[in-house]
């Protein structure tokens, strides 16, 4: 089984006149479909950049970014937004929706913006919502929801379409702890349907949810609790 | 235009009331559009329409000293006339002099500006000749004059030939008659405007024939910014359409720069799920189009039938040139206050979306 996802030596370091910042040293990490991955740190250890990196919306300063097995660093910005269009999913920890549109057209916007009809657009995210149970809600505002249903209409738009690559930045940070876990089993529900969820996230009830547990502690991963999936092929297996 | 659309529906209130500031400063455009027209039109219609009667250049005299050359200044004398139609590439010249009068009309007294022409001329509107006389609608408003009507200079009375909507200047009612008419009228010429009206071909050049006549010439619609009392006009009305299209401009871009602000965070959620600067500003564009053409359209809408209501009453011109192009011109500028406003969208970052609450 290939990684749907994998960084290979990815570092990030940011020049200032104070000096070089580390933000992540020689990462390694693969992310395989079926499979979430947990990433746990105190703040600055370096998660949302790792989330960052791994998105394409910042560029690694030395290392590798494959997704599907390709490599993104260096994919000009018109092919790199293409990319977030139609193969990685974001969560984010609030803020997700737009407003003004409903949750069927916020679930579908991926597919919207890639040029699909808006008919057809439309069916491809009510049947998102109904996988994340919301299908009911299809006509409803964000501002007629409540956090954890506009979180579950955030998974659906995530993996709206082909996708099956989900990047959780703190999906369940502005949740209370009941909703906040109902979030998490619609990742995991996703993530067992196939899907790659890689999350991150400073609750290690939370985390209690992943196959695997990765700790970042200044940019380093010091830390990975958990086994690989069987038939995952290795980095030096996948490029060989 | 997904986005712009569903926002347009969304946040109906706002959208309505930034239409409606649109639609009341369109209002206002074109309501000063057809007003200056139709001003325009008071002041200096038995001029711009001379060409319709075949002339094709005016001719006047060497200004004085610290005179410009034109209408408020011009003496041609009647030898000078014929000498101009002896010139190359004139084909025929006749003799105009304008002069201030009034005319009595059932014992009311109203003021004329008298255009004095050759019998004959072919300047003239037909129906001039001795003993009948072409005057302005506005007299026919003013004195309830019309065909078949006399009105009478002092003792001497001549007859209403027609009555016509181009015959105006400076506000005034013209009257035009022969030279015969407004001398027995004790019309006062002498010392007044005079000018000749040319008849010209392709082989024409105002240079050379100032150089042989010494008296300059130039066409009709270029001789009316020599009236001085209609360019200060002009210039005034004028200068109100543009400051207002300006005010447009700058109320539109001030409210897409404030409403992309307040997007900033949806614009760095869109981006970070694939959304291309591009399609956001062609988006946000098309939301600005649509805002401008309602709240354009209406204004003009408004403008148009007032102007209709009110054209019996006040000099208002209704042509697609006083309502579909200050539209136009409005949607333009309109755009450009939206693009220059819509730039801060490329500066959006899309990292922001992540952590945005950190």
């Amino acid at each position: 089984m290939k990684p749907t996802l994998e960084l290979r030596h990815v570092s990030k370091t940011h020049t200032s006149p104070a000096g070089d910042v580390h933000a992540l040293r020689e990462v390694d990490l693969a992310l395989y479909p079926g499979e979430l991955v947990a990433v746990m740190g105190p703040s600055g250890s370096g998660k949302s950049t790792l989330l960052n990196m791994a998105g394409g919306l910042d560029a690694p300063t030395s290392g590798d970014v494959l997704v599907g097995g390709a490599s993104i660093v260096g994919l000009p910005q018109r092919e790199m937004a293409a990319l977030r269009r139609t193969r990685v999913g974001f969560v984010f920890q609030d803020l997700n929706l737009v407003p003004a549109l409903t949750a069927a057209e916020n679930a579908a916007l991926p597919l919207e913006l890639d040029g699909l009809s808006t008919r057809d657009a439309r069916k491809a995210g009510i049947a998102a919502l109904a996988s994340v149970g919301l299908e009911d809600l299809a006509d409803r505002y964000p501002e007629e929801m409540s956090g954890g249903q506009q979180q579950r209409v955030a998974i659906a738009r995530s993996l709206v379409g082909d996708r099956s690559l989900v990047l959780a930045d703190e999906p369940t940070g502005a949740l209370d702890s009941v909703t906040g876990e109902e979030v998490l089993m619609v990742l995991r529900d996703r993530c067992d349907a196939g899907a790659a969820v890689l999350l991150v996230t400073h609750d290690s009830r939370h985390a209690s949810w992943a196959d695997r547990i990765v700790n970042l502690r200044d940019g380093a991963v010091v830390d990975v609790v958990g086994d690989l999936p069987e038939g995952a092929e290795t980095s030096e297996q996948v490029t060989s | 235009m997904f986005l712009g659309s569903r926002d347009l529906r969304h946040a109906k209130g706002r959208f309505a009331l930034i239409g409606g500031v649109v639609a009341l400063i369109t209002l206002l455009v074109v309501m000063l559009t057809g007003l200056a027209a139709g001003l325009g039109r008071e002041s200096v219609a038995a001029v711009s329409t001379m060409p319709d009667r075949g002339v094709s250049q005016i001719a006047f005299s060497q200004p004085a000293q610290g005179q410009k050359v034109g209408f408020d200044s011009s003496r041609v004398a009647s030898s000078a006339v014929k000498d101009a139609a002896d010139q190359p590439g004139v084909t025929e010249a006749t003799s105009l002099a304008i002069a201030q009068s009034r005319v009595s009309v059932d014992g009311v007294r109203s003021a004329v500006t008298v255009f004095v022409v050759e019998d004959g001329s072919f300047a003239a509107p037909s129906g001039v000749r001795p003993g009948s006389v072409v005057v302005g609608s506005g007299l026919g408003k003013d004195a309830n004059v019309a065909a078949g009507d006399s009105i009478t200079f002092g003792d001497k009375s001549v007859r209403v030939q027609a009555v016509s909507d181009d015959a105006s200047y400076q506000h005034v009612p013209v009257v035009w008659m022969t030279q015969a008419d407004a001398k027995a009228a004790g019309v006062q010429t002498a010392g007044g405007t005079s000018l000749a009206l040319l008849k010209t071909d392709g082989s024409f050049d105002a240079a050379a024939f100032e150089k042989q006549s010494d008296l300059v010439a130039m066409t009709p619609n270029d001789s009316l910014s020599t009236i001085s009392a209609y360019q200060a006009e002009n210039g005034s009305l004028t200068l109100m359409r543009v400051m207002l299209m300006l005010v447009s401009a700058l109320v539109v871009g001030a409210f897409f720069t404030i409403w992309t602000i307040q997007r900033t965070k949806d614009l760095a959620v869109l981006k970070a799920i694939g959304a291309r600067t591009s399609y956001l500003v062609r988006d946000a564009l098309g939301q600005a189009a649509i805002l401008l053409l309602i709240g354009g359209g209406l204004g003009t809408l408004i403008a148009t039938v007032g102007g209709l209501l009110a054209r019996d009453v006040v000099p208002f011109v209704v042509s697609p040139t006083t309502t579909l192009v200050p539209l136009v011109l409005l949607m333009v500028l309109g755009l450009l206050g939206a693009l220059v406003s819509l730039r801060r969208i490329a500066t959006v970052d899309p990292n922001s979306a992540l952590g945005a609450a950190r």
